[in-house]
């Protein structure tokens, strides 16, 4: 995907968005609640037009790309009220049976509704009226709709919003299932720092309409790690330094003025705490100023 | 077999189950005791009203005209509301979603509300002859009753559907595809003969198809000798199939054009803007 680019009006949702996203990877676009995932997300999946850029994904363009395209790609939805009247297993057998046309040797499609609910936990719910389901049953049926055709991408926008801690545990085994074992790629968005560590290969953070990061969560804490924030006073004044060596950088403030470094403080700076000061500007309405922090801090 | 023909026969599945759903289902077995109540009080009431021709009772005259409308009304609100609250809840993003998802859908339910006009017209059609005498003048009116039936619905679901798929939001079904229908239910020679109107609102009546539904339903339930009742005293069967023919074929042309318009601007947040804004009664 290169040069991304969405507007409205004047408005400029996303600025040239580039990324890519390798086979069999789980991706996590990560960013504050308006930074443009959403939109990003239904670009790709070829429900919302794009204004600019060029976009390639299983080899075709989302926006133009036919019915086999998307025979290959799976998108979960977020319900609240459709199918009230249906069952579980009726509607997932209604759904994975326009897949059938696009089964093929290596890749059997759709999957047994029987296998499917039992994946995502549903086994004893498979003959009760959606209508009667709560919000987390429900989303596990969001869930088993958009991987029935076995996809080989899968898209989840904001997948746990609403989550109880127990029903996001169970959703996070349930991407590392599919990631593992069956190969499936992932593209998810998220708000939640803590969920893209734990789910994905690779975080992508955007803010501000542009990407401020691209690496792994790994990478990412390591980058940020790197520069430790080195506080202390001398003659009653406050000093405050930014040190990539900060060990180096002590011994040499010790060796120059010794004991008149009093209140000394070192604190290495974390991935989370660089994302919470970015979420901070962003929802203050500084979303370039926050943008441009944050490239900094992880550059 | 093509995967369209495929995708076809996935949709009519959906439509059965979909129907067996609903007669199954109390909120809509309500809805039609609802207006079977409604027609058979209607026509009870006015029993004794005079139709203008000697031994013709009142129900016969009024219970096909009425039979007319509520097939009008049903596949042009029925299909209105279907697809208005399948826009909001994420139903049609869904079938969006999966290959030829959108042809099974528009399948399914072309299919589903044909089949809802059968109960519709066994709760009206069966306590009616049990209650008056001398409603079908003809056996062979079934037939008549058969091809208007089709024709009907040939011409005034693709209606439906597309103000279903150009209406903005569940709760503007209403003015947008209710009050229309019920204005021309006022005007289409239902309730009292048309000719009692203006001439130019009969002009108005005689362009829409749910004036010819009641006409042919006449033609078919009455006598030959209470076309003298009608517009130029005649049933005009010829003008009533040409009339429904030309909308059915309108119909058919603008409805899929319309319906891929609205596919194409389902996206997900447009569902979450329906659902918060439904939270949201007072704005």
């Amino acid at each position: 995907m290169r040069g991304l680019r969405m507007r409205y009006g004047d408005n400029d949702v996303l600025n040239g968005v580039d990324f890519d996203i390798h086979a069999g990877e789980v991706l996590c676009l990560l960013g504050p609640n308006g930074a443009g995932k959403t939109t990003t997300i239904e670009i790709l999946e070829g429900f919302r037009i794009r204004s600019a850029g060029e976009i390639s994904i299983l080899g075709e363009d989302p926006a133009s790309a036919g019915e086999s395209w998307r025979a290959r790609t799976g998108v979960v939805l977020q319900s609240w009220r459709d199918h009230p009247r249906w069952t579980p297993r009726r509607l997932l057998s209604q759904l994975g049976a326009y897949y059938e046309p696009y089964s093929t040797p290596e890749q059997p499609r759709p999957w047994a509704v029987d296998d499917l609910l039992e994946v995502v936990g549903m086994t004893d719910l498979a003959d009760r009226k959606i209508s009667t389901f709560s919000g987390g049953q429900r989303r596990r049926l969001d869930v088993a709709m958009g991987i029935v055709g076995r996809p080989e991408l899968l898209f989840l926008d904001e997948p746990t919003a609403g989550f109880d801690p127990q029903a996001r545990r169970d959703f996070h085994h349930l991407v590392h299932r599919l990631s593992d074992l069956e190969s499936t790629t992932i593209l998810l968005t998220t708000h939640d720092l803590d969920e893209a560590e734990k789910l994905a290969d690779r975080v992508v953070i955007l803010a501000g309409g542009r990407i401020v990061a691209d690496d792994s969560a790994e990478g990412l804490s390591r980058r940020v790690a790197g520069e430790a924030e080195v506080k202390w006073t001398r003659d009653g004044e406050r000093f405050v330094h930014a040190a990539v060596d900060a060990t180096a950088f002590v011994r040499n403030l010790l060796a120059q003025y010794g004991d008149e470094v009093r209140d000394l403080e070192v604190r290495r700076a974390s991935l989370e705490d660089a994302y919470l000061t970015l979420v901070q500007q962003h929802e203050s309405g500084r979303a370039e100023a926050a943008a441009e922090t944050f490239a900094e801090v992880t550059r | 077999m093509s995967i369209t023909t495929h995708a076809v026969r996935i949709g009519l599945r959906r439509g059965r189950t979909e129907f067996i759903q609903s007669i199954r289902s109390t909120q809509d077995q309500w809805f039609y005791l609802f207006t079977a109540v409604l027609t058979l009080g209607y026509l009870w009431i006015r029993r004794d009203a005079d139709t203008g021709i000697e031994g013709l009772p009142f129900a016969a005259v009024a219970l096909p005209s009425l039979l007319g409308a509520l097939v009008a009304f049903g596949v042009i609100v029925g299909p209105a509301y279907a697809l208005a609250m399948e826009k909001e809840d994420g139903t049609l993003l869904r079938h969006r979603a999966v290959p030829h998802g959108m042809v099974g859908y528009v399948s399914g339910q072309l299919l589903f509300q044909s089949m809802s006009l059968l109960p519709q017209m066994v709760v009206i059609l069966v306590p009616s002859f049990l209650l008056f005498d001398n409603l079908m003048a003809h056996p062979s009116g079934w037939l008549t009753v058969a091809w208007v039936l089709v024709l009907g619905m040939l011409a005034a679901m693709p209606i439906g559907m597309t103000i279903g798929a150009l209406v903005p939001g569940v709760q503007k079904v209403g003015s947008w595809g209710m009050l229309p229908v019920m204005v021309l239910a006022g005007i289409s020679g239902i309730f009292y003969p048309v000719q009692q109107l203006w001439g130019w609102v009969q002009v108005v009546a005689q362009v829409f198809p749910m004036y010819w539904m009641g006409l042919g339903m006449r033609s078919a339930f009455l006598p030959e000798a209470a076309a003298s009742l009608e517009i130029g005293g005649s049933w005009r069967t010829t003008q009533t199939v040409v009339v429904l023919l030309t909308w059915a074929v309108v119909g058919a042309l603008v409805m899929p054009r319309v319906l891929r318009r609205m596919a194409r601007r389902q996206t997900g947040s447009q569902v979450e803007a329906a659902r918060e804004a439904s939270m949201q009664w007072v704005k």
